[in-house]
C-alpha cells in the first residue's frame, strides 16, 4: 500500500527523463564492442585455461586470441568471424587448441569474405548457442532446487559477506553463516581485481582482503553452498562481481556456474574505479544482458555516492542512480524482479531525526520501485570502532529495513572498519536481525506516517530534489554529466580512464552471436 | 591524575574491565571453565563469565567481567610521535587552500614492470582503503593516476606537465630487489631533469622500510597498512614545510 501518496506523474516523469538522459548512452553502447564483450563471446564458446608458459604469468587463452586477432585483422568485424574461419582453415577443432596454436605463432587471422563468412558465422553461432544452452540449464535447475528447497521463510533476505583471500576457507565461513542464517554469501573479490583486464583462472588461495572472482572458485563455492542448501532446507544464494574490466566475462562465468546475484552498476566502475565511461556501458549492457538470460539478479551500487557524499545532501543522487540503472537494465532485458537496486542507512546519526530521515529515504525507494528486489545495506561511514554503538546503529538500520519493505538485507558488522568480522561479530549481527524481524517484523502493517509529517515531506522533496537533477543531466548529457562531476564529486571525461583503449567501434559487418541470441534475434 | 592508575568500573581502584571473546570449545560447563582460566591468567581476578552462547556445534561465545591486577605507571608510557598530526579530508583541503590558493597536484603510478596497482589504487582511488576515501575525494588535490608499468622518463615528462607538486610510486614486486633500483632510478631521474625544483618523492610498498628514504633518495617511505588519510595528511606536512623554508 502507498503511504507516501507520490504524485504518479512526477514519478512518470523522472521515468522519462530518465530514459531520455540515458538514450545517447544506449546508442554508443550498441555502436560499440570491447575486448571485454568479444572475450566473454569466445568463453560462451567453450574456450577455456591459460598460457602458464607466458612471462607475464597465466594469460587466459582468451586473452591471447583477442590480443593477436585485435593486432592482425582488428576487433571491428568481432572476434567471432576471424576465430572461427581460423578453425576451420588451421582444421583444428577446439579454440582451447586454436589459442594454443596462436601463442606459438601458428595462425594468421582474417576477416571471411562470402562463403567462408556465412560459414564461420554459423560454426559461431553453433558454438555459442552451446553456452547459452548451459546458462539455461543452470537456470532451470535453480528453478528447480528453489521449488524443491524453497526459498528463506522471510523477507528481507538476509545476506553475509565472506573474505577470506582463501577459497577453501571461504567455503568453512560460508556454509557456517548459512546455518547460522544467510540466505545469500558473497564473497568479496581481491582487492584491485576489477582494474585486472583478465580473470584469473583456477582455485585461489593468496587474495588481499578478499578472494578472486574466478570460474574454478565460483564453481567451488556454488557446490559447497548446494550441500549446505540441502542441510538447512532452503537455496542458499550466492553473489560475486561482475564490475570492473572485465564485467562482461564474469557475468558469462556466472551464468555457467549458476551464480544467483551479482553486483553489478551503470556507473560504478567510472566513478569510484575510473574506468572509461564508454568501456563501462558497453561492458555493462552487455554483462545485464547475459545476466537476464541467467536469471541473475543484479545488485546496483548507489550506497557508495552516500559513502563518499552526505547522506542527506545527496539522497537525491541516489534516486537518480536508481532510475538510470533502472532504465539501463530494462534496456538489456532484465526484469523487475531481478532488478536488486540499492541504498543505504549512511546519514550521521548526530543529525537530529536522522532514523526519520532514512525512513523516508528508504519508503521512497520501496514505492518508486515496487516490484523490485531493492538491496538495503548497512551504516559504514559512520561506525566508529565504538563497536557498542555500532551494534545500536545497525539495529536501527534492521528496524528501518523491516518497516520500509526492504526485500535484502546486508547484515552489517558492528566492527565494520575495525577488523574483518570476528566469527562472534557475525554470530552477534545474525541476532540482531533475528530480533528485530522477530520483534517487530510485521510492524509495517500498523506504520502509516502523517501525510503531512517529516517523513512524506521528505520523500516527496527527494524525488523533486532528483527530477530536477535528471532535468540538468538531460539538458547537459549524461556523458558531460559524468565529466563535470555530478556524480559523487568524481570527474570522468568520456574519452580518458582505465580500459579506454580496449573499446572498438563496430564496422557494419561486425557480427557477435552473443548478441544475436541474448537479444532474441 | 595520580601516577599509578587501575581501570574504574564504579569505585576507585577497582580494577574492574570487561571483555568478550569466543573458544574453539563446544558450549557447556567445561568451556565456562575454560573462560575463566583464560581470565584469571589475563590477570583478572576474580573473574566472572556472565554470559556465554554456543556459535555452531565447535564454538562458545563469551562475556566476561572482573578485575584486573594490573597497575599503570604513567610515568612509564611512551607515545611514538608522527612527525606530521592526522588530518580529516576537510582539514586537509582547508590548509591546502590557505597554503597554496590551487589546488596540490599528485602524479602516481607503479613504475618499471611492476604492474600491480593495487597499492597506488588503494592510495588513489575515490575508492580507499581501509574505510578511508582515497586522494581523488580531496577537492583540494588534483590526482592524476598513470597506473601500471609507467617508464621513469615517461613519470618525469608526466609530473613536468602537469606541474607536479608531489610523485607517488608504489612497488609491490620485490625479485632482485627490483623495488629499491627502480625507486633510486626514479629519483635520480628526478634530480636530474628538475633539481631543487623537484617535486616530493614518496615511494610506497609492502616492502619498503620506511628509514630507507635516504638510501632511496625520496622524501618518505610508506610501509604496509598505509592509508590514503595518512599520505594525504603527509602531503600538507612536507608542503608546510617546504613552505616555511622558501618564506
Amino acid at each position: 500500500m502507498a503511504l507516501l501518496d507520490l504524485d504518479p506523474k512526477v514519478v512518470a516523469t523522472a521515468r522519462k527523463l530518465a530514459a531520455r538522459a540515458a538514450e545517447p548512452v544506449v546508442s554508443i553502447a550498441k555502436a560499440h564492442t570491447t575486448v571485454a564483450v568479444e572475450r566473454a563471446t569466445l568463453r560462451l564458446a567453450g574456450i577455456t585455461g591459460a598460457d602458464s608458459t607466458h612471462r607475464a604469468g597465466d594469460v587466459p587463452w582468451v586473452n591471447r586470441v583477442i590480443d593477436t586477432v585485435r593486432e592482425q585483422c582488428g576487433l571491428e568485424h568481432g572476434v567471432s568471424l576471424p576465430a572461427f574461419h581460423a578453425l576451420r582453415e588451421n582444421n583444428i577443432a577446439t579454440l582451447t587448441e586454436l589459442a594454443e596454436a596462436t601463442a606459438a605463432g601458428q595462425i594468421k587471422f582474417t576477416v571471411p569474405q562470402g562463403k567462408d563468412r556465412d560459414r564461420a558465422a554459423k560454426a559461431a553461432r553453433t558454438a555459442v548457442a552451446k553456452g547459452i544452452r548451459t546458462i539455461d540449464r543452470n537456470k532451470a535447475q535453480r528453478e528447480k532446487l528453489v521449488t524443491k528447497l524453497g526459498d528463506p521463510p522471510q523477507r528481507p533476505w538476509i545476506y553475509l559477506i565472506v573474505a577470506t583471500g582463501d577459497i577453501d576457507e571461504d567455503v568453512v565461513q560460508a556454509q557456517n553463516a548459512a546455518r547460522a542464517g544467510a540466505d545469500i554469501i558473497a564473497v568479496i573479490r581481491s582487492t584491485g581485481q576489477s582494474l585486472l583486464d583478465y580473470v584469473p583462472e583456477g582455485a585461489t588461495h593468496h587474495g588481499f582482503a578478499g578472494t578472486y572472482a574466478t570460474q574454478e572458485n565460483f564453481r567451488i563455492m556454488r557446490a559447497a553452498l548446494d550441500d549446505v542448501s540441502k542441510e538447512v532446507g532452503r537455496y542458499v544464494r550466492l553473489t560475486n562481481y561482475a564490475s570492473g574490466l572485465c564485467m562482461p566475462e564474469i557475468a558469462v562465468l556466472a551464468g555457467l556456474q549458476r551464480l544467483d546475484m551479482m553486483l553489478n552498476d551503470s556507473m560504478y566502475g567510472i566513478l569510484f574505479r575510473d574506468i572509461n565511461p564508454i568501456r563501462t556501458f558497453v561492458d555493462q549492457r552487455f554483462s545485464r544482458q547475459v545476466h537476464a538470460r541467467a536469471g541473475i539478479i543484479i545488485n546496483t551500487g548507489e550506497d557508495n555516492y552516500l559513502t563518499t557524499a552526505d547522506a542527506v545532501d545527496a539522497a537525491h543522487t541516489v534516486t537518480v542512480s536508481q532510475l538510470l540503472n533502472e532504465h539501463f537494465a530494462h534496456e538489456a532485458g532484465l526484469p523487475d524482479e531481478l532488478l536488486g537496486l540499492g541504498h543505504a542507512f549512511e546519514i550521521n546519526p548526530k543529525v537530529p531525526d536522522s532514523f526519520r530521515l532514512e525512513l523516508a529515504h528508504a519508503l521512497l525507494a520501496r514505492e518508486l520501485f515496487p516490484d523490485a528486489p531493492l538491496k538495503w545495506m548497512p551504516p559504514t561511514k559512520h561506525m566508529t570502532g565504538d563497536v557498542f554503538n555500532g551494534y545500536l546503529l545497525d539495529g536501527f538500520f534492521n528496524l528501518c529495513g523491516v518497516l520500509t519493505g526492504q526485500s535484502i538485507l546486508l547484515v552489517g558488522m558492528m566492527t565494520e572498519a575495525v577488523v574483518t568480522p570476528f566469527l562472534s561479530d557475525r554470530d552477534l549481527a545474525l541476532a540482531n536481525v533475528r530480533y528485530v524481524l522477530n520483534a517487530a517484523g510485521n510492524l509495517a502493517e500498523d506504520f502509516r506516517p502523517a501525510p503531512d509529517g517529516l517523513i512524506v515531506k521528505r520523500a516527496h522533496q527527494v524525488l523533486g530534489e532528483a527530477v530536477d537533477l535528471l532535468e540538468r543531466i538531460v539538458d547537459d548529457g549524461l556523458l558531460n554529466a559524468i565529466a563535470d562531476g555530478t556524480f559523487g564529486l568524481m570527474k570522468r571525461p568520456a574519452d580518458m580512464g582505465k580500459g579506454a583503449d580496449g573499446v572498438v567501434e563496430k564496422a557494419p559487418e561486425y557480427y557477435n552471436p552473443a548478441s544475436e541470441l541474448l537479444e532474441g534475434m | 591524575m595520580s601516577r599509578y592508575v587501575r581501570p574504574y568500573g564504579d569505585t576507585t581502584g577497582d580494577g574492574m574491565i570487561q571483555t568478550s571473546f569466543t573458544l574453539p570449545v563446544p558450549f557447556g560447563p567445561k568451556a565456562d571453565g575454560a573462560a575463566l582460566q583464560l581470565a584469571q591468567k589475563m590477570g583478572m581476578d576474580p573473574a566472572m563469565v556472565v554470559h556465554s552462547h554456543a556459535i555452531g556445534a565447535d564454538f562458545t561465545f563469551f562475556v566476561v567481567y572482573g578485575s584486573v591486577k594490573h597497575i599503570v605507571d604513567l610515568d612509564d608510557v611512551r607515545v611514538v610521535e608522527r612527525e606530521y598530526p592526522l588530518l580529516s579530508p576537510s582539514e586537509v583541503n582547508t590548509t591546502l587552500k590557505k597554503l597554496l590558493r590551487r589546488k596540490l597536484v599528485v602524479v602516481g603510478g607503479c613504475i618499471g614492470t611492476d604492474a600491480h596497482t593495487v597499492g597506488i589504487d588503494a592510495i588513489l582511488n575515490i575508492k580507499g582503503f581501509a574505510g578511508e576515501k582515497g586522494l581523488e575525494y580531496y577537492r583540494e588535490l588534483k590526482v592524476v593516476n598513470l597506473g601500471a608499468q609507467v617508464s621513469v622518463p615517461e613519470l618525469v615528462r608526466r609530473a613536468r606537465h602537469e606541474k607536479a607538486d608531489a610523485v607517488l610510486v608504489s612497488q609491490v614486486v620485490t625479485q632482485r630487489d627490483a623495488h629499491i633500483l627502480n625507486t633510486q632510478e626514479m629519483s635520480a631521474a628526478f634530480r636530474e631533469a628538475m633539481g631543487d625544483r623537484r617535486p616530493l618523492l614518496v615511494a610506497g610498498g609492502p616492502r619498503f622500510d620506511p628509514l630507507m628514504a635516504g638510501e632511496l633518495g625520496v622524501d618518505r617511505v610508506f610501509s604496509r597498512g598505509t592509508t590514503p588519510g595518512e599520505v594525504a595528511s603527509y602531503l600538507v606536512h612536507a608542503v608546510k614545510e617546504k613552505k616555511g623554508v622558501a618564506a
